[in-house]
């Protein structure tokens, strides 16, 4: 019983510290600050010292006598607690109460995502008909009848002069007809080809685009264009454009991208070649202005369109076109 | 059309390698498809030595060989007259697709077994000795390929040409592309004819009626000619390209089309009747046996060739049979001639005889090139079939093509393009594909384009030509100057796309189905035989029975689709999707009535299953709350969702199926599907759908929201509970509160419906929750319990309610 006040708290900590429940450290607190208790005994020592000793000590041993009161008193909050909520706890480990979410259909992602990329870029939003007359379809489009360009788009019929619209691009006269240049337009729908086999749906989308204003030039076609190709893919996309023909665009022009697949070396993708056509653009035909009674002296135009379905295969890696239209649960909610 | 490599070079020489001809091409407006080798197929024939030769036991005429092929010896049947011991011979293996498309198998010929063919030169396509099988020099090694060794290798170029350039589907024609873009020169095939006796004009003449659809017709007679195979080079050429060898004069005919573009018929002279030919229209009702032994019905609109009786051709398409080459030939009538393109496209497309000549006919082809390819066609029959030709060329040309002259202004050009050329580059493009040029002024030139261009008529072409060569790639990239000017966004474009976000985030998620369904769906649904959505429009040439009409409802479409999802065990659906239906008019050749409609399919269950649900079913209140919800998101007030009557219900069940109503306007249905519907589409799962008019949706869509400021004062709130008639719809119960309009009423909430004891039976009980706020005080108790007797006491009188004990 030689120990000074010093050590008795720091035993008496070091005890604290190993009691793992209620009954321990109330015995602690019985042997340390009970009325037979170390400290309390010390305390009695006190009186003992010498006269100019004992305030100090006294003092001292006051003082460990109220923290270890303390300590005491946190130590058991603490393992109540504790032992509360052990008691109550849940399993956060098991999942959560489901929130449904749906999704919507690729083709719908990426034709906002066009339109979007459009929309910044100043053209308004237009729509058309998906059920057209042949004069829409074909004859204001400088496709006259019975000329092969007509094969280019096997067409189902309704009746001699109704059709199902074969692309988005009656919208160009609808709209002219209606407004007058400057105009920008963007128009997405769905479009109809007699053709089904791994590449080709009966039905499919396009968006077709209209730029209408004095001095547009085929540059401007390619600033554009290149433009939403390195906004919809990215700006490292190399692109090309080479000639082609359409009756409705003078010159006419198709665009490539390098295979996103492959970069380029060559793959099933993009039938070994390195490109992937994916846009089919020009200048407006004059004769598609003199149909719509647009002076062709005043003004040029550019016109394009391009495959829906193309854009979302390659930007989801989708293989097989038919995908699109069996509507698989499995499949829609991957986007 | 496919061209090889060794064929261009007879007219232009090309220093580029393949790959990159075939890049300069496509970036010159002709797209090549693939590059193929056309000795590919020789792939897997190797050099054999024959190491021992048996007699066969079985077959006189049959040798058995051992042959090395380097890695090993294989037994190979034989029956080659100058199979030697130790000679060296090309030795098909198995796999190997012969030039007539024969495929070689291991086998056993006679009880030997064979596992490799020595071949002939003519077997493997590279001449024209069939008597035994190809000796081979000393210096091969044994097992090497065969297109190795002999350095064979003709690449094949297969372009797409757009319907707009068939003055290239032609080997000249491709060769004066490449010369364009290679800077050389093209050099046409000489033709020189011996000099002849006799005129034309006392055997034959050529009359045409119809010099609209016949424009030119040249011919020329050839006799004593002796019709035999063609030689090796002639087959040759034609096989590179895709076309078969049938006889020397067909072969040259042949040969010259691809050669030139134009098409040439060959008529046996002595089956002419009057030796005459007739150019003219058929008429109605005639019949005409061609090439491919088929009898065709003619139409008035049809081109004849004809001779002094009959027809002999369908101009521009096929021959006859009855003025086939035959073995017994010798005298012929060539034909060169040029028809109008829409009357031969129709012929072709009312017959379904597509040939290539027609292909050509009716895309255009040079006017002025009739007497080159007779002539040169002529030089090949003198050569390889022997024969005199009588003097003299019928060149019948009633109606000239005219010449077409256009004035391009240089300026024009490079604005157009975003260019800055010269008035020479300019000069030197066109003049490089054989434009004419006269220069006008520093701005302006007169162009005549030749006369095989058929596509170039107006300035804008001539530009098109300019950017071709130039290259679309060196155009400089730059940006229209446009006017900063923003349209507002469609409301039915931005809403259709608010209500997919809101669907989606309902949990729904969206399809896309074919516009076109099954003509069987109207009955399958159920439909009444007045229903409108029996207005079908039926398209004349369907795919497939069902993709015949367009649809009348999305409908169909979501329950296929839910049949599809149910194979793929995917048992838990929540669609929806928004597109247009169709209705016929009446009108005859008229446009339909698009409307655009919103559908959407609940089945399986509630929730997905997860440890704090199982199993639970959807049901009718699940549906009709997604459409509360959306209809709530939408900002659409006062909606009215009323019993349909059983009679109006169709593809719904009777009780089971809502009418929405916004002030009185029918905006669509929710319910559950039939069970006799779902039987028709073979679905085993009750489910449930809403389909609604997206346009009459959409325009109910306030434009304009507004806040309210928010309450004051507290509310209080009183429950009451009515026993009223089973029959009596909730709805109308709280519309009568609302009616009283009593502006302390700040909401009504339905809280409980309840039947069962102790209910009696026919009546069920409604717990209604009233909540009164006035915005000026605080309520008192007193004045609240007034009002909720006296509404209380007003709903017992209007619905013969009683209060439960």
């Amino acid at each position: 019983m030689n120990k000074t006040i010093e050590q008795i708290k720091e035993d008496a900590l070091k005890e604290l510290e190993a009691a793992s429940d209620i009954k321990k450290i109330n015995d602690l607190s019985v042997r340390y600050l009970g009325r037979k208790g170390d400290v309390t005994q010390f305390l009695k020592t006190v009186a003992n010292l010498p006269k100019e000793k004992r305030a100090e000590a006294g003092k001292k041993a006051n003082e460990t006598k109220k923290s270890l009161d303390k300590a005491f008193k946190e130590a058991l909050i603490q393992i109540e607690t504790k032992s509360a909520a052990i008691e109550d706890s849940i399993d956060v480990s098991l999942p959560g109460r489901i929130v449904g979410h749906g999704s919507l259909h690729p083709i719908t992602q990426i034709t906002m995502r066009i339109c979007d990329i459009f929309s910044r870029l100043g053209f308004a939003i237009a729509e058309g008909p998906e059920v057209e007359t042949d004069y829409y379809n074909f004859e204001a489009l400088n496709i006259p009848k019975n000329h092969p360009a007509r094969d280019m788009q096997d067409t189902f019929y309704i009746s001699q002069n109704i059709v199902l619209r074969t692309h988005t691009s009656p919208t160009q006269p609808r709209i002219m007809e209606k407004q007058k240049p400057p105009l920008r337009i963007i128009a997405p729908g769905k479009v109809y080809r007699c053709d089904s086999d791994l590449t080709h749906t009966p039905m499919f989308q396009q968006v077709e685009g209209l730029l209408v204003d004095r001095h547009v030039s085929f540059g401007d076609l390619k600033g554009i264009l290149t433009t939403f190709i390195h906004q919809i893919f990215d700006e490292q996309t190399n692109l090309r454009f080479r000639p082609s023909f359409f009756p409705f665009t003078e010159p006419s022009a198709e665009i490539d991208i390098r295979c996103v697949m492959c970069r380029g070396k060559g793959c099933r993708v993009c039938s070994q070649t390195g490109w992937l056509e994916i846009i089919g653009a020009g200048l407006v035909h004059p004769a598609v202005f003199e149909n719509v009674g647009y002076d062709t002296s005043l003004f040029t135009g550019f016109a394009f369109g391009m495959g829906i379905e193309r854009i979302a295969m390659l930007k989801y890696g989708i293989d097989d076109i038919r995908k699109y239209y069996e509507n698989d649960l499995r499949f829609l909610r991957q986007f | 059309m496919k061209v090889s490599l060794s064929w261009l070079k007879d007219y232009i020489s090309v220093n580029k390698n393949i790959d990159d001809l075939a890049d300069a091409l496509t970036m010159a407006g002709l797209e090549v498809e693939s590059v193929s080798d056309r000795y590919s197929y020789l792939n897997t024939v190797v050099i054999g030595r024959i190491v021992e030769i048996r007699i066969h036991p079985n077959a006189d005429k049959l040798k058995l060989c051992n042959v090395d092929i380097g890695k090993q010896v294989i037994p190979v049947v034989c029956g080659a007259p100058n199979v030697k011991n130790g000679i060296l011979a090309p030795c098909a293996l198995p796999g190997t697709i012969f030039p007539n498309r024969t495929i070689l198998e291991k086998c056993s010929i006679r009880g030997e077994v064979s596992e490799g063919m020595l071949c002939s030169a003519f077997e493997l396509g590279l001449g024209a000795n069939s008597n035994g099988i190809m000796e081979l020099e000393e210096s091969f090694a044994v097992g090497d390929k065969l297109h190795q060794a002999l350095n064979l290798s003709d690449p094949v170029l297969e372009i797409d040409l757009t319907p707009n350039r068939p003055d290239c589907l032609s080997v000249i024609g491709t060769a004066r592309e490449i010369a364009a873009f290679e800077a050389t020169k093209l050099t046409y095939p000489e033709i020189s004819l011996p000099e002849s006796d006799g005129d034309i004009t006392n055997f034959t003449s050529v009359t045409i009626l119809d010099p609209d659809l016949c424009p030119r017709y040249s011919a020329r007679l050839i006799f004593d000619v002796k019709i035999a195979p063609s030689p090796f080079w002639l087959q040759d050429r034609l096989v590179s390209v895709g076309l078969k060898p049938i006889n020397n004069i067909v072969d040259i005919t042949n040969f010259v089309m691809m050669e030139t573009g134009q098409p040439l018929h060959a008529f046996d002279f002595d089956h002419l009747a009057k030796n005459k030919i007739v150019v003219r229209t058929a008429k109605k009702g005639e019949k005409f046996t061609t090439l491919d032994q088929k009898q065709r019905l003619l139409t008035p609109e049809m081109l004849m060739i004809c001779d002094g009786e009959k027809p002999v051709a369908l101009a521009g398409v096929m021959g006859g049979l009855n003025s086939e080459i035959e073995q017994s030939t010798t005298r012929i009538l060539l034909e060169s001639a040029y028809f109008d393109p829409i009357c031969i496209r129709k012929t072709s497309k009312k017959t379904g005889l597509a040939t290539d000549a027609s292909h050509r006919f009716e895309r255009g082809t040079d006017p002025n090139g009739t007497i080159f390819a007779l002539n040169r066609a002529t030089q090949l029959i003198l050569e390889i079939c022997g024969g005199n030709i009588i003097g003299n060329t019928i060149d019948e040309y009633p109606k000239p093509v005219p010449v077409r002259v256009i004035t391009l202004s240089i300026d024009a050009t490079n604005r157009r393009l975003g260019t800055k050329l010269s008035q020479n580059d300019i000069k030197q493009y066109l003049s490089s594909i054989e434009f004419k040029i006269e220069k006008i002024d520093d701005d302006q030139l007169r162009v005549i384009p030749p006369s095989f261009r058929v596509d170039i008529s107006r300035f804008e072409d001539l530009v098109e030509e300019i950017a071709r060569l130039y290259g679309y790639n060196h155009i400089e990239t730059t940006f229209p100057l446009i006017q900063a000017k923003a349209v507002r966004p469609s409301k039915k474009i931005d809403s259709r796309y608010h209500v997919k976000r809101l669907l989606v985030g309902l949990d729904f998620t969206e399809t896309i189905t074919y516009s076109f369904i099954n003509k069987l769906s109207c009955d399958r649904l159920e439909l009444k035989l007045n229903d409108h959505k029996r207005h079908l429009i039926n398209i004349l040439n369907p795919i497939a029975e069902d993709q015949s009409v367009l649809r009348t409802s999305l409908i169909p479409g979501l329950l296929e689709t839910m049949h599809y999802n149910m194979a793929m065990q995917n048992k838990n659906l929540k669609l929806f999707e928004i597109g247009n239906v169709f209705f016929n008019t009446g009108k005859e050749d008229s446009q339909p009535d698009e409307v655009e409609m919103l559908a959407g399919l609940w089945t399986g269950n509630r929730m997905d299953d997860s440890w704090l649900s199982m199993g639970k079913t959807c049901d009718f209140y699940d549906i009709k709350g997604v459409v509360e919800a959306l209809l709530r998101n939408l900002c659409i007030a006062n909606v009215k969702f009323t019993s349909m009557q059983p009679e109006d219900c169709c593809y719904t069940k009777p009780g089971h199926t809502a009418q929405l109503f916004v002030e009185n306007k029918s905006i669509g249905i929710l319910g559950e599907v039939l069970p006799k519907v779902l039987k028709n589409y073979d679905l085993k799962q009750q489910a449930y759908i809403f389909e609604l008019n997206t346009d009459n949706l959409i325009e109910l869509i306030p434009d304009i929201k507004s806040a309210k400021p928010l309450p004051k004062f507290p509310s209080t709130s009183r429950d009451v509970t009515l026993i009223v008639d089973k029959d009596i719809e909730a709805f109308n119960i709280i519309k009568s509160v609302e009616v009283l309009n009593e502006n302390l009423v700040e909401n009504l909430h339905l809280f409980d419906v309840y039947e069962g004891s102790p209910i009696p039976t026919g009546k069920k009980s409604i717990s209604l929750r009233i909540t009164y706020r006035s915005a000026f005080e605080t309520l008192e108790d007193e004045r609240i319990n007034s009002l909720q007797k006296n509404i209380t006491g007003r709903l017992i009188k209007e619905f013969n309610a009683i209060l439960p004990v």
